[in-house]
């Protein structure tokens, strides 16, 4: 058996030789020579999935259960085929976005949403605490087997109470090296070169240790792997062990598969390695076969050293956990003993290293700064250089989570396998992927969805897994777990709502899952996302898409004076705080910002995220656009801009609707201001044509009054003849008065019309006798075309009459003397009657006949002779005949004599027997 | 002996200008569009043309062009007669070469010492 002091120097001495390692790459990285930017080396890094518990707890389930124990590696292994574009893309976001944890990623997906990132802080914090618990478990356990080890010659083990010391020494010396390479400086992108290079060579070692273990065992203790699975298929109580699928079932290894492969990339030390960690993306291409190589060779002497132990030892005499030391040591090779409690040990500190880094990150950035930040008094937004604090604050979580982790070891964990605690947590870290896997493939996933998916997730996690296991462990009664809540069956946390049947993990996932993915779902789509949320789902969801815009966002191509950045800022967020924020930064870059003229890229990234929290991230964007000399944004970088805003399109595109809606109203009172101002126009010319009109039979009027007036010696027939003038031309003035007045009055709307039903065969031969006077003066013939009897049409009878009355005169005046003939027609159309005027004058040539029904517009230019009349009676004609509902119009050729028309509607539907008469 | 040509579409208005440039001691002769205007010039120049503006056919304004481009018939003195009442009207008859501008309705008259101031009285 190795000598205490032996363990003990070796211990420390591989310790000592990890913080040597680690500080040899952080110098060598601060030289600017990395030792990690390896594929080979990530993908070692990426091995701290492989913990004590793979280490020990393996073989333990392996010894139980058979080959049980392998869907947690067949998880990662499938998973490993994703990696190329699920683990890419989120490697793509974190670098684009220098997120720094698990917690910054779920948060800043979901418009960096502080809740968030404290959710998944203190959730991780609560499901790592039992995980850490089991490594310092294992460590100490295989500790003190080791210095027992004289116990074992009886074939019996007696656990020597001491081992919980040493748990807390072990938790004590992995806190000081993570405190001392996790946090060693504060950095932008949160990488630990130091501490990967320490982890992957703890992969290596404790790879190292377990082959030679298996080796040993299989080779040496037994004669090879024939012998091995020999022995082992005549016994009946181990044959099994490798011919059967377990005691879980089917059902139970596809829930350790999905579990797995959720754990492998959402554990924060997982995320920590794999993410923020990375030097390369391209090293994910061969990590991705690498790891699951390693991980077929850690665990290819699991089932021969299982069945190795349960050969040797009588069941209940040696923990299975417990067979890694416990065969070498019953095998009294000393020395093999310490290799396997020197992987076990390298095991266990590398994940808790990795760990407590990734959730003192967690816990600094995601919950104690945003509080502290929130506490007005202690003023910290004022201090220039936070960059002490922020240690501090690391060191203080590393700390604490280590006590955390002693505690619950000390307290609980005791007295659960530690298989158990490792899927606990794994059940646990599943309810982060709906949220992340959701979020960087669904646009529509909101904050409020995720954070109702989560916490349902982790309520049933709770309710399913963990308090049943604090009742096993006998902290809660144990009738809660075996009949529910105040005896109430449905709520049995194994048989949720009945649910029987599966393992009890299988339960917990099934109806976590239920509840996470269908209240992230669920939320999501009743709740609206708010700006931010939407830049950065785009930003996340598209990140390939402008994969070469986004790393060109940390750089800006020309330069800025540091001046105009300054005052930039200070007009957004004011001097002072746009002093402290660059003297801020400059403290943490040690830089003299006096003698700063030139800004770099860095600054101009940082004065826009300055910016981006006051106005967004778009706005801030096109700000420190104005200010860069030199640069010529590129359409596609404007693309950018515009892609990432789509909230900011979203909303111009409501202004530009808005201007649009404000440019059609506009043009639409353009319009009506044109329109007003062509009946002004028309307005004023009418006026003006009808003062010319009313002028000229005034003219004649007052001649020939101041004729009569100063020759009272004119001759009675001079006298006569002048009188009948004036007389005459009075006639025509008032005449024009009336035309002027009933056309303004049924323009207006307000003439009194007196519809009755209307006789228009009558009312024709009443305007003929009126006429008839001026048809014998002009010498012309009219003829009447009258049916006997047509039913009444539906009219205005002075007004039709005054219709009838102007075409005849119209029709009379146009007449030649002495040969004029005019006809009077009527027919009875569809739906009423057709009255039609034709004449033998000298006809309306077709480009005026549209004209001729509007007002003032007399067709005198076609005749010799100026026409008599106003020039509005057609136009009170086409108003009138409108109003009954009919229509008028003229149909005619140059020299071929004019046909006035007009139709009015009936009275009502005639009758068929008036209409045959 | 002075004469005058009277131009009107109206035939009242010749009438009562025919019958008081008549009184006033002038020849008159009456024309009752632009061409019958012209053809009256182109038979002997009027010492007077009381010119109506609104005509069918030729307008007052391009007869009175008209009369003005002929040097022949520079003597002649223009006396437009119109309905129209704008000042713009008015100062396109001057410009157009009109002597007066007499606006409708008028005062006969003022119609008549406006022509005697023109060309004298009409009987010597």
């Amino acid at each position: 058996m190795p000598a205490t002091s032996l363990v003990i120097a070796v211990a420390f001495g591989y310790l000592c030789l990890l913080f040597a390692i680690a500080y040899w790459a952080d110098k060598r990285s601060d030289a600017g020579r990395s030792v990690v930017s390896s594929p080979y080396v990530y993908a070692l890094s990426i091995a701290v999935y492989c913990t004590a518990w793979t280490f020990y707890g393996s073989v333990g389930q392996a010894a139980i259960g058979g080959i049980d124990f392998l869907p947690i590696y067949i998880g990662p292994t499938l998973v490993a085929i994703l990696w190329w574009h699920l683990t890419r893309k989120i490697l793509r976001i974190s670098k684009t976005d220098r997120i720094t944890s698990i917690a910054d990623f779920v948060a800043s997906r979901y418009g960096k949403s502080q809740l968030l990132g404290g959710f998944i802080t203190i959730a991780a914090v609560i499901v790592v605490t039992p995980y850490i618990a089991l490594q310092l478990k294992g460590v100490s356990a295989s500790f003190n087997l080791l210095l027992a080890a004289p116990a074992f010659h009886d074939g019996n083990f007696v656990q020597p109470s001491a081992f919980r010391d040493t748990a807390l020494w072990v938790a004590v010396l992995m806190a000081v090296f993570s405190m001392l390479y996790g946090t060693r400086h504060i950095d932008a992108t949160e990488r630990h070169e130091g501490m990967v290079a320490a982890i992957a060579f703890e992969s290596l070692v404790k790879l190292l240790a377990f082959l030679t273990v298996g080796v040993f065992v299989t080779f040496v203790v037994f004669g090879g792997v024939g012998d091995l699975f020999a022995q082992a298929a005549e016994r009946p109580d181990i044959a099994p062990l490798f011919t059967t699928v377990g005691t879980r079932g089917y059902g139970g290894w596809v829930t350790l598969v999905l579990l797995s492969m959720a754990a492998v990339l959402f554990l924060p030390r997982q995320f920590q390695v794999i993410v923020v960690e990375n030097v390369d993306e391209r090293h994910l291409a061969k990590a991705a076969w690498l790891f699951p190589l390693y991980l077929f060779a850690i665990n290819l002497f699991v089932l021969p050293i299982a069945i190795a132990g349960r050969l040797l030892f009588t069941p209940d005499a040696v923990e299975a956990d417990a067979f890694m030391l416990a065969i070498p040591l019953a095998a009294d090779a000393g020395v093999i003993a310490v290799v396997a409690f020197i992987g076990g040990l390298s095991a266990a500190t590398g994940m808790v290293i990795v760990e407590t880094i990734a959730l003192s990150t967690m816990v600094c950035n995601e919950l104690v700064m945003p509080i502290l930040l929130r506490l007005a008094w202690l003023r910290l937004a004022e201090r220039g250089d936070l960059t002490r604090l922020l240690i501090a604050i690391r060191r203080g979580s590393i700390v604490m989570l280590m006590s955390l982790g002693y505690l619950y070891f000390y307290f609980i964990g005791g007295s659960y396998a530690l298989v158990s605690i490792g899927l606990l947590s794994f059940a646990a870290v599943a309810q982060f992927a709906p949220a992340i896997v959701g979020g960087i493939y669904w646009k529509g996933g909101t904050r409020s969805g995720a954070l109702a998916g989560l916490a349902g997730g982790f309520l049933v996690w709770l309710y399913t897994l963990l308090l049943p296991s604090l009742a096993r462990s006998g902290w809660l009664p144990i009738e809660f777990v075996d009949e529910g809540p105040w005896g109430i069956a449905l709520l049995k946390p194994y048989a949720l709502f009945g649910l029987a049947g599966l393992d009890n993990l299988s339960h917990a996932l099934f109806w976590s899952m239920v509840a996470n993915i269908g209240l992230y779902l669920g939320v999501s789509l009743v709740t609206r996302q708010s700006a931010i949320e939407r830049i950065q789902a785009t930003r996340f969801v598209e990140v390939f898409q402008h994969a070469q815009a986004g790393s060109r966002a940390q750089l800006w191509p020309g330069s800025a004076s540091y001046h105009d950045l300054y005052e930039l800022v200070a007009r957004f967020i004011g001097k002072r705080r746009a002093e402290q924020s660059f003297a801020a930064y400059a403290a943490s870059r040690n830089l003299a910002l006096g003698k700063l003229s030139h800004a770099d890229a860095d600054l101009m990234h940082y004065t826009e995220r300055l910016l981006a929290g006051a106005i967004g991230a778009a706005s801030a964007r096109v700000m420190v656009a104005s200010v860069v000399k030199g640069k010529n944004v590129g359409i596609d970088e404007v693309l950018q801009i515009l892609d990432e805003a789509s909230q900011v399109i979203e909303y111009s595109r409501q202004l530009e609707q808005k201007s649009r809606e404000l440019e059609a109203a506009s043009s639409e009172l353009r319009a009506a201001n044109i329109r007003l101002r062509e009946i002004d126009r028309l307005k004023d010319e009418f006026i003006t044509t009808v003062t010319h009109e009313l002028r000229t039979p005034l003219t004649s009027i007052r001649s020939f009054s101041e004729i009569l007036f100063d020759n009272p010696g004119l001759s009675v027939e001079r006298r006569r003849e002048f009188l009948d003038i004036i007389i005459k031309e009075s006639e025509r003035l008032t005449r024009l008065i009336n035309q002027v007045l009933d056309l303004a009055r049924i323009e207006a709307g307000r003439f009194d019309w007196q519809m009755e039903a209307v006789d228009l065969p009558a009312l024709a031969r009443e305007a003929v006798l009126a006429t008839s006077q001026l048809f014998k003066d002009r010498e012309v013939a009219l003829e009447l075309d009258l049916p006997r009897e047509l039913p009444p049409v539906h009219a205005d009878r002075d007004q039709l009459m005054q219709v009838v009355i102007n075409l005849l005169s119209n029709a009379s005046k146009f007449s030649p003397r002495g040969t004029g003939r005019v006809t009077v027609r009527m027919i009875a159309v569809p739906g009423g009657v057709e009255t039609r005027v034709s004449d033998n004058g000298p006809g309306i040539a077709r480009e005026n006949q549209a004209f001729v029904f509007e007002k003032f517009r007399q067709v005198s230019d076609a005749v010799s002779g100026k026409p008599q009349g106003s020039g509005l009676g057609l136009a009170i004609c086409r108003r009138i005949v409108e109003h009954f509902g009919g229509r008028i119009w003229v149909e005619s050729e140059l020299g071929k004599g004019a046909v006035f028309a007009f139709f009015v509607p009936f009275a009502e539907a005639p009758a068929p027997a008036v209409a045959t008469v | 002996m002075k004469s005058v040509l009277v131009v009107d579409d109206e035939p009242n208005i010749v009438l009562s200008l025919e019958f008081l440039m008549k009184q006033a001691g002038y020849e008159v002769r009456v024309a009752r569009d632009g061409d019958a205007a012209l053809a009256a010039f182109r038979d002997r120049a009027p010492d007077l043309v009381l010119l109506d503006v609104m005509m069918p056919g030729k307008s007052g304004y391009e007869l009175c062009q008209t009369i003005r481009a002929n040097p022949a018939w520079d003597r002649t003195k223009v006396v437009m007669l119109t309905a129209k009442i704008r000042e713009v009207e008015r100062e396109k008859g001057i410009a157009l070469g009109a002597d007066e501008y007499v606006t409708k309705p008028f005062s006969t008259r003022e119609l008549v010492d406006t022509v005697r101031r023109l060309v004298g009285d009409g009987d010597c």
